[in-house]
């Protein structure tokens, strides 16, 4: 089980997301990304994308301005 | 939403896409400008995705996008909205995910004669044609009145139970939706894109009319979203951010752009897109100072990052709302 970041500063949503959803497709289940972002539009949908595809959100920070939004990869479903 | 809430009462599995194009009417705009804060920043797509529980993929189409706007074969709407060719391009782009992904057939919530340019009867064939969809496409909430495609044909899908919703009132729309339960029913009446507002696309007009060819990036289709924009002189124009939130967001811009802010009072960032020579400068200088809260004041001091230049200071005059045309206004 590794642990990654994700860079996705100064984009604005959807463009977060579709860089979470991207990545994330890349990853085992039970793999950690932290995303780092700004565009606080993100605190609302990668959670939200998050929950339609059974991956879990296991913290939120908030740090200068920049969000950290830490997703753990869940098993892929049909 | 509907359409996908039929299948699913169908008991037919469904997956969303939503195409970006860069356009989208999403939370940007909010995002960037506190003044919008009260609304809701949710992405739409993903949260009608939420209600119906199904997967939303979102597609990153920017690139490909831009040939679509740039010369759709089919004309623009009322603005530089490319509906026609956007439809055929969507569901092409749609019809490719579904082979690379062995789905079977393809819906969409248009309805017949609800938009002017792409939902006509005689344009719903050539999104088909287009897009290579064929008869793979189906459109749930007006099939009844269209001829039958694959899945119903094949008895995928139960013809007898879709719909056959046409023109343009949305009252049938509500009443199904009330029938599905579904209270919060958020479809956008309008266009779904900046590529419908006039002044959007007044824009997009003139940074191609200043360039000399139709191209943009991803960051110029931004920052036509955001800010006050004036152009004073053909060869370049400033972005003015109006509060704070627009401030942020150039801010992140200030390594490409010659930008400028007052010192001497608090005021807005300003970027400079285009080339400009001293008098320009100067100039610009005086359009930062008029939009700062020295505008009253005999002098304001500017700082002036010219791209590529050491920074430097200017002492300058604001101009008065007299001495800014109105034609400068974008
Ligand atoms: S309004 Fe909709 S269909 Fe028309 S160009 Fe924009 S995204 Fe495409």
């Amino acid at each position: 089980m590794s642990h990654h970041q994700l860079d996705a500063r100064r984009m604005l949503c959807p463009m977060p997301v579709i860089r979470t959803q991207n990545f994330v497709a890349k990853l085992p289940a039970g793999d950690t990304v932290d995303v780092l972002c700004t565009d606080p539009g993100a605190l609302h949908d990668i959670p939200a994308w998050c929950r339609i595809h059974g991956h879990e959100i296991i913290g939120t920070q908030e740090l200068d301005g920049e969000l950290i939004i830490s997703v753990r990869v869940g098993t892929p479903s049909g | 939403m509907l359409a996908t809430q039929a299948m699913l009462e169908q008991g037919i599995h469904v997956e969303g896409i939503n195409f970006y194009t860069g356009f989208c009417v999403e939370g940007h705009t909010h995002a960037i400008r506190k003044k919008d804060k009260a609304k809701p920043k949710r992405n739409n797509a993903l949260w009608v995705a939420e209600q119906l529980g199904i997967k939303l993929h979102i597609i990153d189409v920017i690139d490909e996008y831009k040939d679509v706007v740039i010369n759709p074969k089919h004309g623009y709407g009322s603005n530089m909205n490319p509906c026609l060719d956007c439809k055929c391009f969507m569901v092409r782009k749609a019809h490719e995910w579904i082979e690379e992904h062995n789905f079977d057939f393809i819906i969409t919530g248009e309805v017949v004669g609800q938009r002017p340019m792409s939902q006509r009867r005689d344009t719903m064939p050539v999104i088909q044609r287009e897009s290579g969809a064929e008869d793979r496409l189906l459109r749930p909430l007006c099939a009844k009145i269209l001829p039958a495609t694959l899945p119903e044909r094949e008895g995928w899908v139960d013809r007898e139970k879709l719909f056959d919703f046409n023109g343009r009132g949305r009252k049938p729309q509500i009443a199904l939706a009330e029938k599905m339960g579904i209270s919060d029913f958020a479809q956008p009446s309008g266009g779904c894109c900046f590529l419908t507002d006039a002044a959007y696309s007044g824009k997009l007009a003139d940074l191609w009319s200043a360039r000399g060819e139709r191209r943009y990036e991803l960051d110029d289709i931004m920052l036509l979203k955001v800010g006050r924009h004036l152009r004073p002189r053909p060869h370049f124009k400033i972005i003015v951010g109006r509060e704070e939130g627009e401030n942020r967001f150039l801010e992140g811009y200030r390594k490409q752009f010659t930008h400028l802010y007052t010192t001497s009072h608090p005021g807005p960032l300003v970027l400079l897109d285009g080339e400009a020579n001293d008098d320009d400068l100067q100039l610009a200088a005086q359009l930062a100072a008029r939009f700062s809260q020295g505008k009253m004041a005999e002098t304001v001091r500017v700082e002036l990052h010219e791209k590529g230049a050491a920074k430097r200071e200017l002492d300058v005059t604001p101009l008065t709302n007299e001495e800014i045309p109105v034609e400068w206004y974008l």
